[in-house]
């Protein structure tokens, strides 16, 4: 990367001043390269604004009851139209856009922090640590992930936290196997050696040299990871774990519905769920995406 | 090495992994919040009852000899008492265990009978219309999530167009059930030439495994594009075009049996998919198998029935790729066993 230009302190000096321009020209290469993409970055960014704003922006109280106005179809002033207390539908799933990201989110940086240095270090090193992981993680791979989540929940306590914790346990090993295999192949590349030549210890070489190098392929598989993550997180909210009743998230409103969706209350259903179908997609058209432009061969 | 020994020699691979998932399993039933005893005693206990529960369950024992006790019990098929029907666990799941792979099955014979001609179809026919709709289901299908295919199926074809039944269990109220034979109802009841109930049993069993089956239909039908497209731009094709071969014995004897290997290795994913989305789709159908039993002892807090639920899925599952791995040992006479 800054192996470009190195002859004179002013040449070098050039490109640095303009790493900004260099940057956006970058993205606007990658955005412009696929329509798709470029949606789904649209989409990711007004679901991150829908997330910070939207609580302060909604039209209704998410939680303020009103019996007289129970399970009345979308009208103007109720977009989305309102749930068995009278709540309004549309407030509900614009509110539950912060909570539903914030789980998902911080299940997959978990699991990708403690992921990638569990991996990194079995991959660098190797020895009984590396068979130590990969054991544990064939194990945990040996469950059907998502009743495997649905124990842990069940054991440690049907709290958000645990959600976030089961979810970020059944993730683990997506990201674990990634960084092994891609520090595992790179550990002796040409550079690593310059390094461990120049006196860099061991430590410094695998975090400063080798894990930016391993990241690409970690953020697609991240980007890949997310929406599955949503899908498990609202799936255990649906069967009653984790999220209580009177809090707004997708998986449980979509609970609630299901018990009008016979008698033909389609709203209360229909609007969380593609909510959650619409955050899902975001998540797997961007990874697909980045996969297509970080290793083009792997297109399918 | 002959086939069998080489089947023999993965069932033994197996060990390390049931040993696994063993110790996970009792680690989750050791890790109740709060104190076991005092919850199996009821509201009204005192402390020398308590006391009495525990060195009944064993829990005063330390944790190595606590485990020897729960492998023994395991051994003899004693998977603990479920609090909320009063019965052992063992006995629940084995009763409601073929609703649940009825539906299962059922499912995934429909999404590979779907899944991979559609993914040959979009490989032999690359980016026409055929290929754009194999991506569009492909992608649709990964981001769906089955509770909510699930209501929107029962809401078309029950509530608005009427030709489905009430989401509500395996057979309508008006049939009596037949003698189990088989354990899943249309075969039950076919066998007892009850046509009526058949069909009626045909009918609660079809949403739900349309449901679970949009779900499996995406990692199938892609795999099977990918490996087929791989398949199709390899040498031996060629040479086998080449050869003059008619385009139908290159395209399924050459191509496709070849590009089938891959995916059947992908099945062992889409197994693990299908017993988690299983949970939720028999929700949504309240389907009595044990996903829905598992989600009542969940609800009541009935931590045995929940822990033996997880053990006997994670046991399912790796029998079920025991069964994969043994299949493509005999389709593929490369496979030798590693390490």
């Amino acid at each position: 990367m800054n192996d470009a230009v190195m002859t004179s302190p002013i040449a070098a000096a050039a490109p640095r001043t303009s790493a900004w321009s260099r940057g956006f020209a970058h993205f606007r290469y990658v955005m412009t390269s696929n329509p798709v993409t470029f949606l789904a970055f649209v989409m990711l960014a007004a679901m991150i604004a829908v997330a910070v704003f939207g609580p302060s922006l909604v039209p209704h109280d998410p939680l303020a009851t009103a019996a007289d106005k129970a399970l009345k179809p979308p009208t103007w002033q109720h977009w989305f139209g309102t749930d068995q207390l009278g709540r309004d539908v549309f407030s509900r799933v614009v509110v539950a856009t912060r909570l539903d990201l914030l789980i998902s989110v911080s299940a997959v940086a978990l699991s990708f922090v403690c992921g990638a240095l569990m991996g990194a270090c079995a991959g660098y090193w190797g020895g009984w640590f590396d068979k130590l992981s990969g054991r544990m993680l064939d194990t945990i791979m040996a469950f059907p992930l998502f009743v495997l989540a649905m124990g842990i929940v069940a054991a440690a306590g049907n709290t958000i936290q645990n959600i976030v914790i089961a979810t970020a346990i059944i993730n683990l090993p997506f990201y674990a196997r990634v960084a092994r295999a891609e520090v595992s192949i790179r550990r002796n590349a040409g550079y690593v050696q310059a390094a461990r030549l120049s006196g860099n210890s061991e430590l410094r070489i695998l975090i400063a040299k080798i894990l930016p190098n391993t990241l690409p392929p970690m953020m697609v598989q991240l980007s890949l990871n997310m929406g599955w993550a949503i899908l498990n997180a609202a799936g255990l909210s649906f069967i009653g774990l984790g999220v209580r009743p009177p809090t707004a998230e997708w998986g449980i409103m979509v609970a609630e519905g299901a018990n009008y969706i016979v008698s033909g209350e389609w709203w209360l259903a229909l609007f969380p769920g593609a909510a959650l179908m619409l955050a899902v997609f975001t998540f797997n058209l961007l990874g697909d995406g980045l996969r297509d432009l970080v290793d083009p061969q792997r297109r399918t | 090495m002959g086939q069998l020994a080489i089947i023999f020699a993965r069932v033994l691979q197996a060990i390390p992994t049931l040993i696994g998932i063993i110790i996970v399993t009792f680690l989750l039933t050791r890790a109740l919040p709060g104190d076991p005893a005092a919850y199996f005693a009821g509201a009204a206990a005192t402390p020398e009852s308590i006391a009495e529960i525990r060195a009944n369950l064993g829990l005063d024992q330390p944790l190595p000899v606590q485990f020897l006790k729960y492998v023994q019990d395991l051994g003899t098929g004693n998977l603990g008492q479920s609090v909320s029907t009063g019965q052992p666990v063992a006995t629940e799941l084995l009763r409601r265990l073929p609703a649940s792979l009825e539906l299962t099955l059922t499912a995934l014979l429909l999404s590979v009978a779907v899944a991979i001609p559609l993914g040959v179809l979009a490989a032999v026919r690359q980016d026409t219309w055929i290929d754009q709709l194999c991506r569009f289901v492909v992608t649709a299908g990964v981001s769906l999530p089955t509770f909510f295919t699930g209501l929107l199926l029962v809401y078309v074809f029950y509530f608005l167009l009427g030709v489905a039944p009430a989401p509500l269990g395996r057979l309508d109220l008006m049939h009596v059930t037949p003698p189990q034979i088989t354990g899943f109802l249309v075969f039950d009841s076919l066998i007892a030439r009850e046509w009526g109930t058949a069909w009626s049993a045909a009918k609660q069993l079809l949403l739900p495994s349309i449901t679970l089956a949009l779900f499996t239909l995406a990692p199938i039908a892609r795999m099977t594009r990918a490996s087929m497209l791989q398949a199709l731009s390899s040498e031996y094709l060629r040479t086998a075009r080449a050869a003059g071969l008619s385009r139908g014995r290159v395209l399924m004897v050459y191509a496709f049996r070849n590009a089938l290997l891959p995916v059947v290795t992908t099945l062992g994913m889409v197994f693990s998919f299908t017993l988690g989305a299983n949970v939720l789709v028999e929700k949504v159908f309240a389907w009595p198998g044990i996903g829905s039993f598992a989600i009542e002892a969940l609800v009541v807090s009935d931590y045995a029935a929940v822990q033996g639920f997880v053990l006997s899925m994670a046991v399912l599952f790796v029998v079920l790729n025991l069964f994969i791995d043994t299949l493509y040992t005999l389709i593929d006479p490369r496979v030798q066993v590693d390490g």
